[in-house]
Order: C-alpha cells, then sequence, then structure tokens
C-alpha cells in the first residue's frame, strides 16, 4: 500500500531540502520524493492533503521523563509517548530517575515493552551510571546495552565522584554508550531553589551559581579526554558551560550538547514577574539562568555549538509544585510545547526554520546512531511530522495529553498566543 | 490615610502605605489607652500562624490584637498536624475553616506569606518569611529611629516625621545574607531616604545588589562607625557558626562585632539597634546592647504599637478592603 503526502512543504536538513515536495511512502519507508504532481500517474491507495503545511523528518527528544515505573500519578510510558504525538516527536529517549531505577536489564525491557504496547512514539530508554543513582556502584550498563539502552545518565543526581564517573566513561566505550551529563556541583548547588543572582539576593533564596554548571562542564570534559568517551552535557544553561564545550570541541574532544526552550526564552526575572500561582512551574534544575546566559544560548544556536534542543518534559503532580519553593519539585512539560516555542523564536529571527530542524531531527537521530531516522532521504524509515505554520492557538490545560500540568506556557505565554502547530505525527509510515 | 489588603513585603508596597503605617502607629503610641483604638477590631479574629520560633514577633502581635480589641487564635507548630506530615496548604485551609478575618504568618520559606494570600483569600500579614522580609520589623525600627532623631537633631516636642530619616547614615552589619529583617530595612529606609550602607564577612553579604535600592557595602565597620547615624546590628543565627561562612566566633567578634571598644568610635547621639534576641560577646557585647545609646528596649515597645497601627491599618475600618 503506497501513501501520498501531497501539496506540502519539505524541510531535510539532511539532505538540504526546502521546497514543495511530493512524498510517497510504502512500507514504512520514504519510497520516493520528487516535485509537486509528480507521481499524478502513480497507483496511491492513501492520500494525505499537506497543503499549507511544512514536512519535516519526526522530531525527536533526547531528554524526557516518562516516570513509569514509580509514578504513575506524573507520567507513564503510554502518556508521555501519547504528548510525544501531540507535539511533533516520533521518538523520545527517557532518563532513568523511575523507580526502580532504569540501572537493570529488566527495567529496561520493561519499559521497551510498554513503548511497544503503546504503540506511539518509539522509546530509547537510557540507564543509570550508578545503581540506584547513588553514586557509588556502576550500574548494569553491559546487561542494559544488550537490553537496548542509548546512552547513560544519572541526570538529576550527578555523579560526584570523579574516579567513578572516569570508571564509568571507559566502561562505557567498550559498548558505544554515550554519557550525559546533568552539569552540577551539588556541593555548590545543593539546597538551592533558583540562580544565584540579583532575585535570589532579592527575595531570599540560596541561589545556584553559573559555576556549578561550569565546574562540572569541566571535568567531564576532562574525563572524556581521559577515558575517550563520548560526552553529551544536558540541559545547558549557562555561557561558561557554553565556553567550555565550544573549546572541547574545538580540541576534538567526542562532546555534543543540548539547550531546552525554557533556558532559551526566559531567565531569572521570570521568577520576580511570575505571580505565585504559577512561580513553582518556573522552577527547575538548572535553574533559570540570567539574562546574559540566556543571549549566550541563543547566539549558540547559529553556530553550530548546541547540537539539539531537548525538552527535559518532567511532569509533577500538583502535590509537588503546590508547596513552599524550596521545596517545590524541579521541572517543567516539554513535549507539546517545545515545537510551538521554538517557531516562536524562528518568526523573531533568533534562528532559521531549518537550523530548528536539524536541532530536533538530524542530530539527535546522529546521537542515536540512527540513520534512518531525523532524515526524509528515499530509504529512510518514514517518521516525519506535518506542521501548520500559520495556525494560532494556546494550549489549555484541558489539552494536556500528559497526567500532570506543570508548565509556564498553558494558556498563552506572555500574553502571546502560540502561532505553529502539529497536523499530524506519522511513525513507520502510520499517522498516530 | 490609605493602607494595603496585605502586608506581604516592604518592597511590594507604595511610599504612601509605608508612612500611613508610621504616622498611625505614632498616634496610637501617643494616644495610650484610648477606648476608641481599643475597639477596632472588635469582633474579628487573627490567625498567628508561627511554624518558626518567636517571642517579641508574636508576643507583640498577640498584645497588639488584645490592645485593639480582637481575639487571636494561635498556632503551635510542635503539638499540630504539620508534625505528622501534613502539607501545610491542607493546615492552612483546615485552621482557616475555624473562621479568621486575617492571618499573620511566620514561616521558613521565602514567599510563603503569597501562598497563604493565594490559598485563603483573606489579608496576610508577614511576620517574617524565610530569608526574604520582615515588614512589621523594618517599620517599628524606622518608628524607633524616627523618634530618636526628632529627639537629638533638635525636634524635640514636635510630632515625629518620617522625613527626619533623609540623609542619615545607616550601617547595617552581619548576617545580611541570611537575613530578612536586613532586606526589609534595605528597602525602608532607602525609601525614607537614608544612605544606607551594609556590612560584615563577605560569605554573609548578597553579592548581586542590583534589584535593591541603591546601597553601598563597607567589610570594615571601623571605616564607617564614626559617621554613622545609626548601627543596626543583626543576630549570628545559630546555624551559621561552625557551617563554614567565618573561622570561628572569636574572629567574628573581632572584625565584625560591637564590642565595647567599637562603641567609642560612634557619635555620641548615634543610635544602636538590634532585632533581637541578641548573642552577647558575639555580634554585640552586653556594654554595647547597655548602653545610652542603645535604642533595644525601645524596638521591643515600640513593636506592638506598630503591629497595632498594621492590624488597624489593614483590618480596622479604614483598610481590609477585599
Amino acid at each position: 500500500m503506497k501513501t501520498l503526502i501531497h501539496g506540502g512543504h519539505l524541510i531535510d536538513p539532511s539532505s538540504k531540502i526546502d521546497e514543495a515536495k511530493d512524498i510517497v511512502i510504502e512500507s514504512g519507508r520514504i519510497n520516493a520524493v520528487d516535485k509537486p504532481g509528480a507521481f499524478a500517474g502513480t497507483k496511491i491507495e492513501n492520500k494525505i492533503d499537506a497543503k499549507g503545511k511544512w514536512i519535516v523528518p519526526g522530531l525527536i527528544d533526547l531528554h524526557v521523563h516518562l516516570r513509569e515505573p514509580g509514578f504513575e500519578h506524573k507520567e507513564t510510558v503510554a502518556t508521555g509517548t501519547h504528548a510525544a504525538i501531540v507535539g511533533g516527536f516520533t521518538s523520545v529517549a527517557c532518563m532513568a530517575n523511575t523507580n526502580p531505577v532504569n540501572d537493570s536489564a529488566a527495567v529496561t525491557e520493561m519499559i521497551i515493552s510498554r513503548a511497544r504496547a503503546a504503540n506511539q512514539a518509539r522509546v530509547f530508554p537510557i540507564g543509570a551510571v550508578t545503581q540506584g543513582l547513588k553514586g557509588e556502584m556502576l550500574a548494569d550498563i553491559g546487561f542494559m546495552a544488550e537490553a537496548g539502552i542509548c546512552a547513560l545518565s544519572d541526570d538529576g543526581m550527578p555523579v560526584m565522584n570523579s574516579a567513578l564517573m572516569r570508571k564509568a566513561m571507559e566502561y562505557a566505550t567498550a559498548f558505544d554508550l554515550p554519557i550525559i551529563s546533568h552539569a552540577e556541583d551539588i556541593a555548590l548547588s545543593g539546597g538551592t531553589a533558583m540562580n544565584e543572582g540579583p532575585v535570589s539576593a532579592l527575595v531570599g533564596f540560596k541561589g545556584n551559581p553559573a559555576a556549578s554548571e561550569e565546574i562540572m562542564v569541566a571535568r567531564e570534559i576532562a574525563l572524556a579526554r581521559l577515558t575517550g568517551a563520548k560526552l553529551h552535557i544536558a540541559h545547558l544553561s549557562t555561557k561558561q558551560g557554553l565556553k567550555q564545550v565550544e573549546r572541547a570541541k574545538a580540541d576534538g574532544v567526542a562532546i555534543t550538547c543540548e539547550v531546552t526552550p525554557h533556558h532559551l526564552i526566559l531567565n531569572e526575572m521570570a521568577l520576580l514577574h511570575s505571580h505565585a500561582s504559577n512561580r513553582a512551574d518556573h522552577k527547575m534544575a538548572p535553574p533559570l539562568r540570567s539574562e546574559g546566559d540566556q543571549q549566550a544560548l541563543l547566539e549558540a544556536l547559529n553556530t553550530g555549538l548546541i547540537d539539539m534542543v531537548a525538552s527535559d518534559h518532567a511532569p509533577h503532580s500538583c502535590v509537588d509544585k503546590e508547596t513552599e519553593f524550596e521545596m517545590v519539585a524541579n521541572g517543567i512539560l516539554g513535549l507539546q510545547t517545545t515545537l510551538p516555542l521554538l517557531l516562536g523564536l524562528v518568526a523573531a529571527g533568533k534562528f532559521s526554520r531549518s537550523r530548528m530542524i536539524e536541532l530536533l531531527s538530524a542530530n539527535p537521530a546522529k546521537f542515536l546512531k540512527r540513520s534512518d531516522l531525523g532524515t526524509l532521504k528515499v530509504g529512510s524509515t518514514a517518521d516525519l511530522t506535518l506542521i501548520d505554520p500559520t495556525l494560532e492557538w494556546t494550549l489549555t490545560k484541558d489539552q494536556v495529553v500528559s497526567i500532570s500540568t506543570n508548565s509556564p506556557f498553558l494558556d498563552g505565554f506572555q500574553g502571546r498566543r502560540f502561532k505553529g502547530k502539529v497536523f499530524a505525527t506519522m511513525v513507520a509510515g502510520v499517522v498516530k | 490615610m490609605t493602607f494595603p489588603e496585605n502586608l506581604l513585603a516592604i518592597r511590594t508596597i507604595s511610599d504612601d502605605h509605608i508612612l500611613s503605617f508610621l504616622n498611625q502607629s505614632f498616634q496610637f503610641k501617643a494616644k495610650g489607652a484610648d477606648p476608641a483604638v481599643g475597639s477596632i477590631l472588635k469582633g474579628k479574629t487573627v490567625l498567628q500562624f508561627f511554624t518558626e520560633n518567636s517571642t517579641r514577633t508574636k508576643m507583640s502581635f498577640e498584645a497588639a490584637v488584645r490592645k485593639l480589641g480582637g481575639s487571636s487564635i494561635g498556632f503551635a507548630q510542635q503539638q499540630s498536624s504539620l508534625a505528622k506530615g501534613e502539607t501545610l496548604k491542607d493546615t492552612v485551609q483546615t485552621i482557616f475553616q475555624y473562621g479568621v478575618d486575617a492571618v499573620v504568618v511566620r514561616n521558613h520559606s521565602s514567599g510563603s506569606p503569597e501562598l497563604f494570600h493565594k490559598w485563603l483569600g483573606v489579608p496576610i500579614i508577614n511576620a517574617g518569611d524565610g530569608q526574604h522580609e520582615h515588614p512589621t520589623q523594618a517599620l517599628l525600627d524606622a518608628m524607633t529611629l524616627i523618634e530618636h532623631f526628632t529627639v537629638h537633631d533638635k525636634q524635640r516636642g514636635k510630632a515625629p516625621d518620617p522625613k527626619i530619616l533623609k540623609g542619615k547614615l545607616i550601617y547595617i552589619l552581619g548576617d545580611v545574607l541570611h537575613s530578612r529583617v536586613a532586606r526589609s530595612n534595605i528597602h525602608l529606609l532607602a525609601r525614607l531616604g537614608a544612605d544606607v550602607v551594609i556590612g560584615g564577612p563577605p560569605t554573609l553579604l548578597p553579592k548581586d545588589l542590583s534589584l535593591f535600592p541603591k546601597i553601598t557595602t563597607e567589610f570594615q565597620p571601623d571605616r564607617v562607625l564614626r559617621d554613622v547615624d545609626a548601627v543596626m546590628m543583626l543576630r549570628v543565627q545559630y546555624e551559621r557558626q561552625g557551617a563554614g561562612y567565618f573561622p570561628s566566633k572569636e574572629e567574628y567578634r573581632h572584625f565584625w562585632g560591637l564590642t565595647k571598644d567599637r562603641i567609642g568610635l560612634l557619635k555620641p547621639e548615634a543610635a544602636i539597634l538590634h532585632p533581637g534576641p541578641i548573642n552577647r560577646g558575639l555580634e554585640i557585647d552586653p556594654e554595647a546592647a547597655e548602653c545610652p545609646q542603645s535604642l533595644i528596649l525601645k524596638q521591643v515597645e515600640n513593636g506592638v504599637w506598630m503591629r497595632m497601627s498594621v492590624l488597624a491599618g489593614i483590618l480596622g475600618s479604614g483598610g481590609g478592603k477585599k
């Protein structure tokens, strides 16, 4: 059976295409790509009218918390991958901070089987570096690799022991597994509730200094250099952290990095100006940083220094959010807001739309070593996202498909509506 | 006189409201026991929600409610369900059902009075939130300073006027970083025209002051004490001692304490303030706390008048508009 997507505008950075094209899909693969109307004589069973829509490679989010097993009141593999589809993502990589922690093949296999049953977005589990995220003993890295993890990370519980991190990196090279670092020196950032800066000084909270990130990025780079491991820095948030990455890349260290939409769009001043009712939805780790940090991240989007945008989708129930600020759980939803927020940055001229697509598809696919994903070249897997670039809308609480609703971007963002919305998301040639 | 609906922070109330609270406190103090004042809160109930230890703030709020003819409901954290793990929101909403017209809140978390306001919708008076603000303390400190300068600037006999603080040099010395008293005072004194200087060990001072009113920093007390019109000492909180902010109590006292030697540097009319409780022999020597320039007990006395002014302003017939 053949499916034709016709009348749309194809944006595929991997093949440098940014023009009107029709696409034929067969058996879950891209069968042909040609100019509009070129398939008029071909026998087609199924047609999708994509007039006025962008056709882009299925988006990939490398930093998502699906909360299952253990925190099913916040999110499940099924609801999280549904949120991914609604947000235009065909693949997600999920972090290991579940309960039990994904530090064994059994948990990895469970997540994979739940994802298969949900039959929404693809799921690439990330395994823990250490048992129970405790930073003491290595997790079952090899067995998890066999079971199908795509990378290793203790995420929000950074491995503080440098000798142990060195061993993890060395061991991981046998399985070609990248290490994802949530770069934070806990000695400096423990017990903090926001960035250290003018706002923390004013409102009286212990601040998380930018140096906490800079120090750990520098350590991870030194260890990657020592071990030859592949290193990925999660949610970079500071100018000085970026500078470390820039120098490491120039030195030939195998390093990549991501930023989140919220660190690109907001800075610490949001905590001063936000109303008490949604201030908790501006608390995350790393925290919203200074305006200077935010500007540095925006500039680095264009230079190639930043390899991908990842949402750090972190669902939390209202119990975790409606409490004293220092006790509020870190993180916000991201799967349904990442694309519209980035489209807003494209509209504001911060970066090009093809660069945006590259950061959300081709580059994360490369990280996953999946040359068939993140591209619309003939022969590749037919994961793709159709976007209506002109539709204006707001995300209401009712439209959130995650179990949790912790987002500062509900009901419009800074009084503005989103412009651009996912029209359809297709995984292996099937509209989800 | 106009009053705000809440007193969450000095930072967020208007200059007019600040002046109203000050002027009304002087009126109450001048009138003394006045039957009209004694019925301002008749029929009103105030919840005193204190989840941190407090002697003077709690007792003076209770005394103020009583002097205004209202009644208080107290709350003791150690005997409550908070100690059993009930969330703050559930506890507050539960007590609220007993019928209260306003809540005075002291809590360890910065910004919590704003949450209370969101949860309950009644007037909230901040009695100290984490390391954020302690607005009634700053107001009573300003009241005490205004009275002091009215006497010393040859204005004796005239009504106290907040304008007298213009151009006065006030040194806030100690653990400014963790001090809600310092934050409220910086905003209040600077807005009333005083020149505010903060000092103490660099480990205990906030770094980025760009969102504060214009203030300056001087680490070394000996460089400014000769010139100050008032020095406001801050308590070294017990948990900071031995936590790496400074090497030892001895070193703290030597470099940043208001020792009996340092009071000799002060101008004869310069005032010494301390919000209490004091650590004798650490941030302040007994000789300094008890010398004629010390206004520490005046502060305690004025605490009641000021809290009466705040409660009457917010809950009395002239205020408390919902």
